[in-house]
């Protein structure tokens, strides 16, 4: 196994590179060092002067990416591209335009992200399979047809309206909970409730339709048929049994996400005020900070990669039939 | 889950829903939010309304703006007077005070400090009993533990002196920050710029190496005495006072940057332009961009009172009432990171924050207008104490027409009379009616209310767009604008020689839900005229090419005050600040060679008639030749808790924070009559499970007992 996870850590770099070449040329395209030092030098007074020092300052006056100045490999390595790339490998981001270090707030946020993004996981996760298990139980009866459109509504609803409507209810109208916020430690606990909560909820139409799904060909099953036969009750059947079984699926849908969990939600973060990983992207989109989006790409890829070889560890694990090598 | 977290609530909180710690709930703190990080607190580098929100409050120029006068005056703040320039000619002999412009080859102002003000404590001057710095000379292994400024157990301060103000006027040349205002400043302080190639070729000789400031000199910057500074300004330059009463001309201690230059520092984003060193009323002591800012009263702030001269209105408002006590009021103001509109109009609803604004989706909700169109509170708003504020910005919102263009631009009749046809047509008093609930005035010219220039009233008025009507003013018939129209070669909409219709392109880089009703609103205005709008929306990168390039042909921009000076505003129409030639911030290329004489002029003449009477001429010129079409001047609506007290806005300070007053006991009586925990929910959802449950219980037990 060791192999086979070396092997494909391997194979990642030349995706990487891949992915930092494409982010790397999509985001040149759209942006000019030059407009990237307007932006950052504000709307007043700006002199073609004071871009060309802010350029040579932030090492944005390098070619992109040949220097045909240079001879040698200074002809690729004295670029923009290269001396922004190669030390992401080795996990140095370096400086945003902000002058704040890349490395430093992505460790600060990916705290704020995980204790919003892993208990929705988990949490999300338990009720889904819970509701799911439990339609498969009653199916063909009426539960498990309101259990159905119950789902489909949840799904046809915008996750915004979910923020909205509990931020309305729970906090304002009820004084529930707070209405934004984060704390560290146990104090924080009263403002990751309602994200939590409202993303818990947004996601039981689609989590529960789709494992219900699964289970629903598990059940038709001959081991299922064999386990009844031998008197099992229906609920050891279900829970014992097809649960196993049905994880294989679950696992791929499940654990190639685990890692991305790190790099937060957009809208939740937002709209709660958590200062996670998801607003930092966005807020770096926004100003053209080209250092941070680089980052998070590189590290949203990385981490993906990563989730693919652990599902694939994990298939091993729960499948006793699938073998690394 | 919910119910967990609600039991843990319970037993701990009065109420559920405070984000604040309830020991806080009777403390003198004022809460407020800010929307975006800011990007700069480093005050040479920091230019931006959200950045000043918190540089205003840490930082002291010399100067300061008058809470309550107005038109805005200038008075001392660390300085002991207001400075005034002395002249000189070319060969250094002393000028009068009235002498010509042309006169004179240098403006110097002296500066006089007052002593005993002293720095809020900082690391950066803590010394051991040797009288040795504690953490000048810190390595990778002493900084293993600090991530904040907190992290330095000890902390000093020293005295402000002269030579902190020369300092930071030299670190505007310093390439490594890139000032915003390095370029303006340098073509007015005697020496500046080549300190600044001075200080690029050091940068490049030593990469690495942070420079040392005193080791420059700066001709137009000097020391006369420990507590009196000069700056030397290239002729005259009036409009210099006002930078005086700006961060960028706040003292910074040498000590700060040595501090923040070691290695390791910035890191752990120790920087200066993180983590500021002022002598102001307040300091960061907690600084979290990600989601809080906590400003917290300087131990050390030096003596200053509330403002005793106010006017009538002033007194009637209850902002004299705390005349002659000493500030600030306030003993922490916390900042929280609210990106959201709903979000933040809940909380100010509930308490939880002091003040807001009003964004469009709150509008209806809290204000209302009278018969006669005057603003006020909804009835919700009035029964809870909440107080309306507003204000016209020193600010103005223009269209403006590309000069060089071949169908827009140009000095001709022709031109001129489509240009003033087209201002008629657009009916910004309608404009500022539907989309921005009554929030701005129509303009009249370039100088918005409140800045000397501006003529209020029918007086006032534009005569090429709008006329007087029974003491009002209204906007000139459309028939007018056709008839202008036709003038300018284009009857009816269409080109008289060849018959074509006349299309015009107008490029924004506008966004957002209203956006596409407001083009809409445009291309409607010049439907009135048959002439045809195209739109062509881009993005903020390519919008800013096309102003350099000239390539566009009808834009929308705006601009704000950097001080009140009608200067500020006549030079975004200066024909040598062009932006296609100069890169400067006339957008709409405007060039008159009588404009441009009198703004020459006018621009070193003292406030008085003689300058009224000379912007007079410049106001009928920009009229005439309509370079702009002249939008609104924005009016800002704020709202207040009636805890809150001392609020007068002031769009030219940034330092009101310590003016400000609230009464905590009356808020957390507030809060928490407000903010009543509703429990029927929880009981009605516990119903709701039970009752979705118990059947399916049932039917589980029904089943099991039929399959067995």
């Amino acid at each position: 196994m060791f192999a086979y996870v070396l092997r494909r850590l391997l194979y990642a770099i030349p995706i990487l590179i891949g992915v930092n070449l494409l982010t790397f040329a999509l985001f040149f395209v759209v942006n000019t060092p030059d407009d990237m030092a307007r932006l950052q030098l504000g709307a007043k007074h700006v002199t073609p002067e004071a871009i060309e020092r802010w350029k040579v300052e932030h090492g944005y006056d390098k070619p992109l990416l040949l220097n045909t100045r240079a001879t040698g490999s200074a002809q690729l390595t004295d670029t923009l591209f290269f001396q922004r790339s190669a030390a992401m490998f080795a996990f140095q981001f370096g400086k945003g335009d902000d002058g704040r270090d890349i490395g430093n707030e992505i460790r600060t946020r990916m705290g704020p992200s995980l204790a919003i993004a892993l208990p929705v996981f988990v949490i999300g996760l338990l009720v889904n399979i819970t509701f799911a298990l439990l339609m498969v139980f009653f199916r063909a009866t009426y539960l498990d047809l309101w259990g159905v459109v119950l789902c489909v509504v949840l799904m046809s609803i915008s996750g915004l309206f979910y923020i909205i409507a509990g931020q309305y209810f729970i906090a304002k109208l009820w004084n529930l909970l707070p209405i934004s916020g984060y704390a560290g430690g146990i104090h924080g606990l009263k403002f990751i409730l309602l994200p939590v909560l409202v993303s818990v909820v947004a996601g039981i139409g689609s989590g529960s339709r789709w494992y219900r799904t699964i289970f629903l060909e598990e059940i038709g099953k001959d081991y299922v048929r064999t386990a009844r036969a031998k008197g099992l009750s229906e609920i050891r059947v279900l829970f014992r049994h097809v649960l196993k079984n049905g994880m294989i699926p679950i696992l791929t849908g499940a654990v190639v996400v685990l890692p991305l969990l790190f790099m937060g939600s957009l809208i939740t973060e937002s709209f709660f005020g958590i200062p996670g990983l998801g607003s930092y992207t966005i807020d770096a989109i926004q100003a053209q900070d080209f250092s941070v989006v680089r980052a998070m790409v590189f590290l949203g890829s990385f981490l993906y990669i990563v989730g693919l070889i652990l599902t694939d560890i994990s298939y091993s694990w729960v499948d006793p039939r699938v073998r690394l090598q | 889950m919910l119910g967990i977290g609600l039991g843990l609530m319970a037993g701990c909180s009065d109420s559920w829903n405070n984000p604040y710690p309830d020991a806080d709930a009777h403390a003198n703190v004022l809460y407020s939010a800010f929307s975006e990080r800011p990007k700069h607190l480093d005050p040479a580098r920091s230019y931006s309304s959200n950045e000043a929100e918190f540089t205003g409050q840490i930082y002291e120029p010399p100067l300061q703006y008058h809470f309550l006068k107005r038109p805005y005056t200038l008075i001392p703040l660390t300085a002991e007077a207001v400075p005034k320039p002395r002249y000189f000619n070319a060969a250094g002999q002393p000028l009068a005070d009235n002498a010509p412009a042309t006169a004179i080859a240098e403006s110097v102002y002296e500066i006089r400090i007052r002593p005993g003000i002293r720095y809020q404590p900082h690391p950066a001057f803590a010394r051991d009993a040797t009288g040795r710095f504690l953490y000048h000379a810190l390595d990778m292994a002493a900084l293993k533990d600090k991530t904040q400024i907190s992290d330095f157990p000890q902390t000093g301060t020293r005295e402000l002196v002269a030579a902190d103000y020369v300092y930071e006027i030299k670190r505007l040349a310093n390439p490594r920050l890139s000032s915003p205002i390095f370029g303006l400043m340098s073509e007015h302080i005697v020496g500046l710029k080549a300190l600044g190639d001075m200080l690029e070729k050091a940068s490049r000789a030593h990469p690495g190496t942070e420079l040392n400031l005193n080791d420059f000199p700066l001709a137009g910057a000097e020391v006369v005495d420990r507590y009196t500074y000069r700056i030397r300004i290239k002729g005259k330059y009036p409009q210099f006072i006002y930078w005086l009463a700006m961060p960028f001309f706040a003292p910074v201690p040498w000590e700060a940057d040595a501090f923040y230059a070691q290695s390791g520092m910035a890191d752990r984003n120790l920087t200066l332009d993180w983590q500021p060193v002022g002598t102001g009323a307040y300091y960061l002591s907690e600084n979290d961009p990600n989601r809080r800012m906590v400003l917290t009263k300087n131990p050390y702030y030096h003596g200053e009172t509330y403002p005793e001269d106010g006017d009538a209105a002033d007194r009637q408002a209850g902002l004299l009432a705390d005349a002659g006590k000493p500030l600030p009021f306030v003993d922490k103001a916390v900042f929280s990171l609210e990106k959201e509109t709903i979000p933040y109009w809940s909380k100010f609803l509930q308490g939880y924050y002091d003040s807001s604004g009003i964004s469009s989706d709150s509008f209806d909700q809290a204000v209302q207008f009278s018969a006669g169109g005057d603003p006020r509170l909804t009835d919700s708003m009035r029964e809870k104490g909440i107080h309306l504020v507003t204000a016209v910005a020193a600010s103005i919102w223009y269209v403006g027409f590309n000069m060089l263009d071949p169908v827009v631009g140009g000095q001709g009749e022709d031109r001129r009379k489509l240009r003033q046809a087209i201002s008629i047509a657009f009916d910004y008093d309608e404009f500022i009616s539907i989309f921005l609930n009554g929030r701005g005035i129509p303009a009249q010219g370039p100088i918005p209310p409140g800045l000397f220039g501006y003529v209020d009233g029918v007086a006032g008025l534009n005569p090429y767009v709008y006329e007087a009507h029974g003491g009002k003013i209204v906007r000139h018939p459309i028939e007018m604008a056709r008839k202008l129209l036709a003038e300018a070669g284009y009857p009816n909409g269409r080109n008289a020689k060849t018959g074509e219709p006349l299309v015009l392109y107008f490029d924004t880089m506008a966004s957002g839900p209203d956006t596409k009703s407001r083009l809409d609103w445009m291309k409607k205005q010049l439907d009135k005229l048959n002439v045809q709008l195209v739109v062509r929306g881009t993005d903020y990168n390519r919008f800013q090419d096309k102003m350099r390039k000239g390539n566009a042909q009808l834009f929308e921009w705006g601009w704000n005050a950097d001080y009140p000076d009608p200067e500020n505003f006549f030079f975004l129409l200066y024909g040598p600040n062009k932006k296609v030639t100069t890169g400067g911030e006339n957008a709409a290329n405007y060039d008159n060679p009588e404009f441009n004489r009198l703004f020459e002029r006018m621009k070193d003449m003292d406030n008085g008639p003689e300058r009224q009477q000379v912007i007079n001429a410049m106001l009928e010129i920009v009229r005439r030749d309509a370079p702009w079409i002249f939008a609104y001047y924005p009016k800002s609506f704020g709202l207040r808790h009636d805890w809150v007290h001392n609020v007068k806005p002031n769009l030219m300070a940034n330092n009101t924070l310590k003016y400000r007053r609230i009464d905590p006991d009356l808020r957390a009586a507030r809060r928490a009559e407000w903010n009543r925990p509703v429990l029927w929910p929880i009981m009605l959802l516990a119903g709701g499970v039970i009752a979705i449950i118990a059947p399916a219980v049932v039917a589980w037990r029904r089943r099991e007992r039929t399959t067995a």
